[in-house]
């Protein structure tokens, strides 16, 4: 089965995972710009890391058959540094020029301080200025429900198209308010901190899916690309057929990414001789 | 040996998972049989699960034996 990994932290992975994950069906994976684990000082410091995603790391993936896109951001966690942020937004446009680059992301709130607000507005400004998709991370664990709050009134206080904007990291508590707002929603799976394949089942078996995103995000941290195809067995263990599979874990990256024209993997079908 | 605090930081988020996978199960059960109109014809581990969780609810456990005691519960169960 084509599996598209919507959420990946490849800078972080070795070329095992890819090779891995090409054996197991995965095309391609898109990589949001993240935290590195601890906080940058430096602008230039971003610019080489925007140049290392969207220039550097689509070499890498090639090389086991995989397509690789990025997004630009300054992460939640930076945003606190706001002289850092607006020197690196600045740069940022260039960037979105780049031909695997989706758009804006991640960018979203970490512990909802007035400074990651701010940043969170100019990312989405900037985002619907230049006619970009927008991936917004919400916070972990104990935030995250009030950081998802925070985010969606952020948005309504905004001229954005919700066809646009994916909004990362929903569970169970949350994802009806992302869904009811008209946005993307995206499940992340991560062994222990955030939703469980099979969690993220029962999620794509009581919600639409039309709107629904599926991915591992996987970085140097405790995660796993292979939640995403742990997830995959789970769903078609369930008994659900394998075009149900492919609509959720390969064509719904297709549509909402095929927004960008840059996007150029379109849905499949499978069908019988 | 870990410290009273050094055990509750190592293992909190772990246990929580655990702890929201036992909910999941429980609330896909529910859903199963809405979905389906009836109860499985046998619920026996259903209700061994709840009855589990009951000894974990206990507050004094002087022997420290959880474990030795959910083997021995759940050892009814074929």
């Amino acid at each position: 089965m084509q599996i598209i990994q919507p959420h990946y932290h490849a800078i972080a992975r070795t070329a095992q995972d890819y090779e891995r994950m090409s054996m197991s069906g995965v095309v391609a994976v898109c990589e949001p710009a993240f935290w590195a684990g601890f906080d940058r000082r430096h602008p230039e410091t971003f610019i080489d890391y925007f140049a290392q995603i969207s220039e550097f790391e689509p070499t890498r993936a090639a090389e086991f058959g995989i397509r690789h896109f990025c997004w630009v951001a300054v992460n939640p966690k930076e945003a606190e540094n706001v002289e850092l942020t607006n020197e690196v937004l600045k740069q940022m446009p260039e960037f979105l020029d780049k031909p695997n680059c989706l758009g804006v992301g991640e960018t979203g709130l970490h512990k909802s301080t007035p400074n990651e607000i701010a940043a969170l507005e100019a990312h989405v400004e900037m985002a619907m200025k230049h006619d970009q998709l927008v991936l917004i991370h919400t916070p972990h664990l104990s935030d995250k429900a009030h950081g998802t709050k925070t985010v969606l009134e952020v948005l309504s206080g905004m001229d954005v198209n919700p066809d646009k904007i994916w909004i990362d990291h929903v569970e169970e508590e949350t994802i009806e308010w992302v869904l009811d707002a008209g946005y993307w929603a995206g499940m992340t799976l991560y062994p222990v901190t955030k939703c469980s394949p099979r969690r993220a089942v029962d999620i794509l078996e009581k919600y639409p899916t039309e709107r629904l995103l599926v991915n591992s995000s996987a970085d140097w941290g405790p995660s796993d690309p292979f939640t995403l195809q742990e997830c995959i067995v789970e769903y078609r263990r369930r008994g659900h057929a394998v075009q149900e599979a492919v609509e959720i874990f390969h064509n719904n990256p297709c549509r909402f990414l095929g927004q960008n024209p840059k996007w150029d993997i379109k849905p499949i079908r499978i069908t019988e001789e | 040996m870990l410290s009273p605090k050094q055990t509750l930081d190592t293992y909190f988020l772990e246990a929580r998972r655990d702890l929201l996978e036992v909910a999941a199960l429980l609330d896909r059960y529910d859903e199963s049989v809405s979905r389906e109109g009836h109860n499985a014809k046998d619920e026996s581990k259903l209700e061994s699960l709840r009855e589990a969780m009951q000894l974990l609810a206990k507050p004094d456990h002087t022997k420290s034996n959880r474990a030795e005691q959910l083997l021995t519960h759940f050892a009814k169960i074929n």
